[in-house]
């Protein structure tokens, strides 16, 4: 485990846990990324708000690269093969809408209230989602 | 206060926690799924991190029926663990391993202005109102 970093982690966590939080005692929403997702490009009476909640997901890191850690460029690794990253991300979207959440909505929210149907989600996913990198390693990618 | 503004609060505070926590790089996230090469726990930290911070305040605010804004709280009651839980997570897993991203940092990553993450994004929207439009 040489890039294990558990302290920025966990802090980086309680910052998740705080907006969370925020969130739902001020709108009584969950902050589940994929429903607001979805939200923000189907549903048009709460467009706007979801579409504020996204366009702070991304202002968020700016703040964070030019205020808060200039100094300290911020790593950024992705696979650019098509292969990978188109039907990756269509999966993402269709299995997340399907199974009712993703690491936020299951995995943060849903633990968090302890619901059972949230805990098997995100077993599921994760157990899949190791399984799915250790295939693609016998072929040679990302290892 | 209305609720684009707490929304977007929010969003910039869910976007410093993630870029924080190390997550919205795919490198990361792939080291955690890599469960039998170079694992790397991190990951456990910040889902551990945020549902020790949410956690206790979902069980204080149990019996809300209206949140601050006073908008009616709709719980989710959804008990059944059914197909599509099963099957939804499992595709959302594949596409996690194939790439390292999920929803929340696949959006934030547009901070790095990478043109990749667009094509991830629109792979993902098309995934989105497939899923819409297919299956009830």
């Amino acid at each position: 485990m040489n890039n294990f970093t558990p302290f920025s982690a966990l802090l980086g966590g309680i910052v998740i846990g705080l907006s969370v939080v925020f969130y739902f005692y001020m709108t009584g929403r969950l902050a589940g990324i994929s429903g607001i997702f979805e939200n923000a490009i189907t549903n048009t009476s709460q467009r706007l708000s979801n579409l504020a909640f996204l366009l702070g997901l991304v202002i968020g890191p700016l703040i964070y690269f030019n205020f808060i850690a200039s100094s300290a460029p911020v790593a950024f690794n992705i696979t650019h093969s098509y292969l990978l990253i188109i039907p990756g991300g269509f999966l993402v979207g269709f299995g997340t809408r399907l199974g009712g959440g993703c690491t936020s909505g299951h995995g943060i929210c849903g633990i968090g209230r302890l619901s059972i149907n949230s805990i098997i989600a995100t077993g599921v996913f994760v157990a899949i989602g190791m399984l799915t990198v250790t295939i693609l390693q016998q072929f040679g990618v990302y290892l | 206060m209305n609720d684009k503004a707490i929304s977007l609060i929010c969003g910039i505070i869910f976007g410093i926690g993630l870029v924080v926590s190390g997550m919205t790089n795919p490198e990361k996230v792939i080291g955690f799924l890599s469960i039998t090469h170079n694992w790397d726990a991190s990951l456990i930290f910040v889902m551990g991190g945020a549902i020790i911070t949410a956690g206790p305040f979902f069980y204080l605010f149990k019996n809300k029926e209206f949140s601050a804004l006073g908008d009616k709280i709709n719980w989710p009651n959804k008990k059944n663990i059914d197909k599509k839980l099963i099957i939804g997570s499992s595709l959302f897993g594949i596409g996690w391993g194939l790439v390292g991203l999920c929803p929340g940092p696949a959006i934030s990553a547009l901070a790095t202005f990478d043109p990749i993450i667009i094509v991830f994004l629109v792979s993902m929207a098309a995934g989105v109102l497939v899923k819409k439009n297919t299956i009830k």
